[in-house]
């Protein structure tokens, strides 16, 4: 099962590194990991995509926890939630078929950033499973190139 | 001052005594104000024996172990050293030095990044960037490194950092936002598992290192005999338990003692206290307390879980939950079930059955004279390999804390290293450091450190001229195809303690044992006692690989 993670840590030095390694050495399997600063510039925010079962993620969140710079761990999974991801794709597209392709950019309600003789930039946000149609409906068109930014996710209302 | 003097003082601060070291470039400032300090540096001859040896020394102190290394292969050869005390929970504080700041990441001169080295075996690591930084950082570490579960943590301090000016003070109160242990277990937790506890029938309690960490030993005690239960204890939990109480019964797990091994298997509760269901502990883990509901108390969350799903969970320390139980628990009494577990206990058909040769020297029959010998100041430490456990299942600490080893890693060298920082420990204390051929020669070079600190310690060595534990394993699973596992380079053991001055012993026949002992105990005097043994004999019982723990093989020949 997919659970998204979103953890607090100090903004210090090696915290990645130590977050990713931890990861990777008792084989848990990231889907995706956002970082950045919060509304305290000593703090950041990562958002973790773990695909796991119950008792994969309660270990996961444990062994986080175990970092000295994690402050605070949620598994948002279960509650109401926005989540975010933002796509870049470079589409290989000439004139005679530019058209088109802006036309699916208009259905996805995304934008054109670049465009050069040959190709086209298409910036999009959404979640997840509407930046995977977007990019299918795209690949006909020869997709050079992808950027993803990983999942952003916040929890509805206050608390 | 300077960044080492502030440093040096720090450690002075946290009231550490003695470190362990070898300098080397990146540290020559932290020696230059180590030579100023009341701190006495103990040259060891690698820097693997110096963690060792701090690891020992923190066994014994009960506060942090501190060693010292260069930057580069200094660092690198702390690593075994630190995994082991990382494994086994020990306390302990590395400082390293680092290349200066300013060519930190061009592949210096013994550059090496330590930091991301030791990320997965240190409970926490630092890379100082200034010098006003080191107080703090200092406070940090060795509180980190003794609170909760205890570990090792690191301070790499690159050399113009150093040198270069510190004016903080060193603080009065930590406060780490992410670093908060839990102490107190969960009161309806608590009186879940009292509920449970006072129901049982046939309670069985297994307990860890967890329990010396916590200074539980006497309300452990006071708690099995509340519940009227037996003891089981994980390698890293002997001396948890006096063992002259019948409710002992040894240790538990693949070379573990019959009746811990079956009574663990049959209980109905099964209370863990400080222990993790380690592999070798549990063989087959759904055939471990199958029949119980566990409890499970540990100060680590993440060890809860992680390897069995307990019925209770208890979250702290050890010695405090056991207090809180013991406010609700009723005075029991097993009567059926404790003469059930005695007729578990070893018999002569069981581990003491010896071949038919009397004379015939072997680990077992030196290491229950050794038990039998032994006093309230003996503290025995051993290697890794056969010797280790025939030494658990034989050796009885009279002693708290009187019996250490790596179990977590099962670190071949640590004995003699462990010895040394035992005895600076403990200088009233009697040091047993018992060995074999294979892992004696991993570390043997700290007998010239033993020899330079006037340490008496005891070097009891089993020579069967092989690496005895793989050998056994090649018996048992490679159809006794053996190979890389004798030792025929092996020297003159008696020439070579001879040459650090050592006393030295041979024995080889079992006449010999208690005479030897008796004189090495008494003789004040670094001393090598050479044990001439076969390599024939293997420790028993045995638990085969993928089998549940009461299908053990008792003897030669059991099926």
């Amino acid at each position: 099962m997919r659970h998204t993670l979103s953890v607090l840590v100090e903004n210090k030095a090696g915290v990645l590194a130590k977050i990713a390694g931890l990861f990777g050495r008792r084989a848990y399997n990231i889907e995706s990991l956002a970082v950045g600063t919060t509304e305290r510039p000593d703090i950041s925010r990562m958002t973790i995509v773990v695909d796991a079962d119950e008792r994969e993620i309660e270990q996961v969140m444990k062994q986080l926890h175990k970092v000295i710079e994690v402050l605070k761990i949620s598994n948002i999974t279960e509650e109401e939630y926005i989540e975010r991801e933002l796509v870049l794709i470079k589409v290989q597209v000439d004139a005679a078929k530019r058209s088109e392709v802006m036309q699916i950019v208009d259905v996805f309600r995304a934008r054109i950033v670049d465009i050069s003789p040959n190709s086209l930039i298409i910036e999009a946000t959404g979640e997840q499973k509407k930046l995977d149609a977007i990019q299918e409906a795209l690949r006909t068109y020869g997709i050079k190139e992808i950027v993803r930014t990983g999942e952003l996710a916040m929890v509805r209302g206050l608390k | 001052m300077k960044g080492s003097e502030a440093l040096i003082k720090c450690l002075e601060y946290e009231g550490v005594k003695t470190v362990f070291g070898y300098p080397g470039g990146t540290v020559l400032g932290l020696y230059e104000a180590l030579r100023h300090s009341s701190i006495h540096n103990v040259l060891t001859r690698t820097e693997q024996g110096a963690a060792h040896a701090a690891s020992g020394y923190a066994r014994i102190a009960g506060m942090p172990g501190v060693c010292i290394a260069t930057s580069g292969p200094g660092a690198t050869n702390l690593v075994t050293g630190i995994a082991t005390a990382f494994m086994d929970s020990i306390p302990m504080v590395a400082i390293t030095g680092q290349v200066p700041k300013s060519i930190v990441g061009t592949d210096a001169f013994q550059e090496v990044d330590i930091t991301g080295i030791t990320k997965p075996i240190t409970k926490h690591n630092y890379l100082v960037t200034e010098a006003n930084q080191i107080p703090q950082i200092v406070r940090e570490a060795f509180h980190i490194a003794s609170t909760g579960r205890p570990g090792p943590v690191l301070i790499d301090l690159p050399k113009d950092v150093a040198d270069s000016e510190c004016t903080a003070k060193i603080p009065g109160q930590i406060d780490l936002p992410g670093y908060k242990p839990t102490i107190k277990g969960h009161p309806s937790q608590i009186k879940l598992a009292c509920k449970i506890l006072n129901q049982s029938k046939k309670p069985v309690i297994y307990v860890g290192g967890g329990i010396v960490h916590s200074g539980a030993e006497a309300l452990l005690l006071e708690l099995s005999e509340r519940l009227d239960a037996p003891v089981a204890v994980t390698l890293m939990g002997k001396g948890a338990f006096p063992y002259k109480n019948n409710l002992y019964m040894g240790m538990v797990g693949i070379h573990g003692c019959p009746a811990a091994n079956i009574a663990v298997c049959n209980c109905d509760v099964l209370l863990a206290i400080g222990a993790r269901f380690d592999d070798r502990v549990t063989s087959n883990m759904p055939d471990f307390a199958s029949n119980a509901q566990i409890i499970h108390i540990d100060v680590d969350p993440a060890e809860i879980g992680k390897n069995i799903i307990p019925k209770v969970p208890i979250v702290g320390d050890a010695a405090s939950i056991i207090k809180d139980m013991l406010k609700c628990l009723n005075q029991a009494s097993h009567p059926e079930w404790l003469a059930q577990v005695e007729a578990w206990r070893p018999t002569e058909q069981g581990v003491y059955y010896e071949g038919k040769d009397d004379e015939a020297l072997t680990m077992r029959k030196v290491l229950h004279q050794l038990s039998e010998m032994t006093r309230d100041n003996v503290i025995v430490t051993t290697d890794v390999g056969q010797h280790q456990m025939v030494a658990a299942q034989f050796y009885k600490a009279r002693r708290a804390k009187g019996f250490i080893s790596s179990g977590g890693l099962g670190t071949m060298g640590y004995g003699l290293p462990a010895a040394v920082g035992a005895q600076l420990a403990s200088p009233e204390s009697i040091v047993f450091c018992v060995t074999g051929d294979g892992s004696f020669q991993m570390t043997f070079n700290e007998l010239a450190t033993a020899s330079a600190e006037n340490l008496p310690i005891k070097v009891l060595l089993f020579n069967n001229n092989n690496l005895g534990m793989v050998r056994q394993l090649q018996k048992f699973y490679m159809k006794e195809n053996y190979y890389s596992v004798d030792m025929p380079g092996n020297p003159d053991f008696i020439k070579l303690a001879q040459a650090y001055g050592m006393e030295t012993y041979t024995m080889e026949h079992t006449g010999q044992i208690q005479e030897i002992l008796a004189e090495a105990m008494d003789n004040n005097k670094a001393t090598l006692i050479e044990c001439k043994v076969s390599c024939e004999e293997m420790v028993y019982p045995v638990v085969l690989c993928g089998r549940s723990i009461d299908e053990m093989i008792l003897f030669k020949g059991d099926k």
